[in-house]
């Protein structure tokens, strides 16, 4: 059950992580990788401010994604300048970067020693220091943000973001500044991320910067594609398929070790095979 | 009176003069036919008063607004422009609705998050599909019409913009004899609600069926201009088309 359980909390966790990056990839057409340096904002953040102060989770989580907003907000006026492989290539840069800072500002991110001892959870009383508990908070924000994203998806903000990645010179001379619109969702995606990283750091109590590599923005890039972009229910298809993956190995009898391995091995010749034969995803609405 | 008046426009591409100092003026309430070989620089002047190309020299007053020296694609709509393109730029992977919506909804960020479909916009967007015969499709994707459809789609979409002016880029290129008696039809009601519409169009007959003015270009200059009748009979306009 605990087992179950644990594996619950991941997939909340990489469902917000691939809903939020659906509304770049999916809705915007913009590939971006780097998220997972924002999940890195928001989880080391929240650790640093619950082992050092005693602000509590609540307040440490809002100043994470506030942190993740300000830098998205940066590197973001940057990035909406560009599109395509630029856009790509320059995400791809920050990512490096941000995992380069959480290795070698020792001072603070301790480096590759990583963060201990991150106290579990508080709020308003409830101590969520058990996976049944933190399965239920990872739940909750889990669906908070889903519909978050879903009102995003279906309002006219949404539909200007399908233009741009359809075509954006056209929709400017209907009359967007595209850029804002690019700089905002990105701002958004980004706070999301950061309410990931800081739910991974209160559960799993300790970080550090190896989770938070450009391979890990490539995995929750593989969740979007495999669910499908543009479709936020394709996301959560796509988390729930990559997690459970290395269970299932593991089920048909691949020793554990192994079964880790397989994982990214698989979810890189998924992603070639979804390129040619579903580039959309499983249940995707926009083909890449 | 000139809506629109462009005063020694130059744009280049590298080495070679798409429009060389052209001066003309569109008269408000008309429609302006600009005809002229292939190359002759008509999408380019089209894209260059649409902010899709900038301009290294002249200027362009639009509405009595200003002289414009930049023209900036966001801004058009603002100078009370709008335009369709010669290859059709649809927003492909949205349906016939969408595309539609999107030009009538909130441009600035923080309305269009909080903003939803209003049974306003809503009447306002099957009024347009209705004009060109595509409301029944409005679920559909638009890279799922027949190509005709897709052009009609493109007009609806910059009627929907209740512009004063209209930059229609070859509307009736491969479309069948119906759909052009739709498409014309559109034009002349255009004129007939006092819009300005500047046609681009290879068409002679439609140019005389449809235009009060025409402008001749040729290797980006103005070859001729006046009422159709006259200057496509003139001897270099005919020469410019059909070569000495």
């Amino acid at each position: 059950m605990e087992y179950l359980l644990h594996l619950a909390i991941l997939f909340s966790i990489y469902a917000i992580l691939g809903l939020s990056l659906n509304l770049i990839v999916g809705y915007t057409g913009l590939l971006s990788v780097t998220h997972a340096a924002f999940y890195g904002i928001g989880a080391y953040a929240t650790a640093l401010l619950l082992i050092k102060t005693d602000i509590g989770f609540l307040m440490s989580g809002l100043i994470g994604i506030i942190l993740a907003a300000i830098i998205a907000f940066l590197i973001g006026m940057v990035l909406s300048k560009f599109d395509g492989d630029y856009y790509a290539l320059g995400s791809m840069g920050f990512c490096i970067i941000a995992f380069s800072v959480f290795l070698n500002w020792q001072d603070l991110t301790r480096g590759p020693l990583g963060l201990p001892g991150i106290p579990k959870p508080e709020i308003f009383g409830i101590e969520f220091s058990t996976s049944a508990l933190f399965v239920i908070l990872a739940a909750v924000i889990l669906i908070a943000i889903y519909f978050a994203c879903r009102c995003i998806a279906n309002s006219s903000f949404g539909r200007v973001l399908k233009t741009i990645r359809e075509d954006e010179q056209a929709i400017q001379v209907f009359g967007y500044s595209t850029l804002y619109f690019k700089l905002t969702v990105f701002v958004i995606s980004a706070m999301m991320a950061a309410v990931a990283g800081s739910l991974f750091a209160a559960y799993i109590t300790y970080i550090d910067p190896s989770t938070f590599t450009i391979l890990e923005s490539v995995f929750v890039l593989a969740i979007v594609i495999l669910g499908g972009l543009a479709n936020l229910r394709g996301s959560l298809l796509g988390a729930l398929l990559l997690i459970m993956l290395p269970e299932i190995l593991r089920f048909v009898g691949f020793p554990g070790e192994i079964a880790g391995q397989m994982r990214e091995l698989t979810y890189g010749a998924m992603l070639i095979a979804l390129m040619l034969w579903r580039p959309q995803g499983l249940i995707g609405e926009y083909k890449l | 009176m000139s809506i629109l008046e462009t005063k020694k426009l130059t744009k280049r591409f590298d080495g070679v003069v798409a429009i060389n100092g052209l001066s003309i003026g569109i008269e408000a309430e008309t429609i302006t036919g600009i005809v002229g070989p292939n190359g002759s620089g008509k999408t380019t002047l089209i894209n260059v008063l649409s902010g899709m190309l900038p301009f290294e020299n002249g200027s362009v007053r639009v509405n009595n607004a200003e002289n414009l020296r930049v023209i900036r694609p966001r801004n058009i709509p603002l100078y009370g422009i709008t335009r369709t393109f010669q290859n059709i730029r649809l927003f492909e992977q949205m349906t016939v609705l969408d595309n539609i919506m999107v030009v009538l909804t909130k441009r600035n960020v923080f309305s269009a998050l909080f903003e939803r479909h209003t049974a306003y916009r809503l009447k306002q967007a099957e009024d347009v599909l209705r004009a060109v015969n595509l409301w029944e499709k409005r679920n559909d994707l638009a890279i799922n019409l027949s190509y005709g459809q897709r052009k009609l789609l493109e007009i609806a979409r910059a009627l929907a913009m209740q512009s004063d002016i209209f930059l229609l880029d070859e509307p009736f290129a491969g479309l069948f004899p119906e759909m052009v008696k739709t498409v014309s039809g559109i034009i002349k009601d255009l004129k007939d609600h006092r819009k300005t519409v500047v046609l681009i169009e290879h068409n002679m007959n439609l140019i005389r069926e449809l235009c009060d003015h025409v402008i001749v270009m040729d290797g980006g200059v103005l070859l001729s201009q006046g009422v159709p009748e006259r200057v496509l009979a003139e001897k270099k306009v005919i020469e410019a088309y059909l070569g000495k």
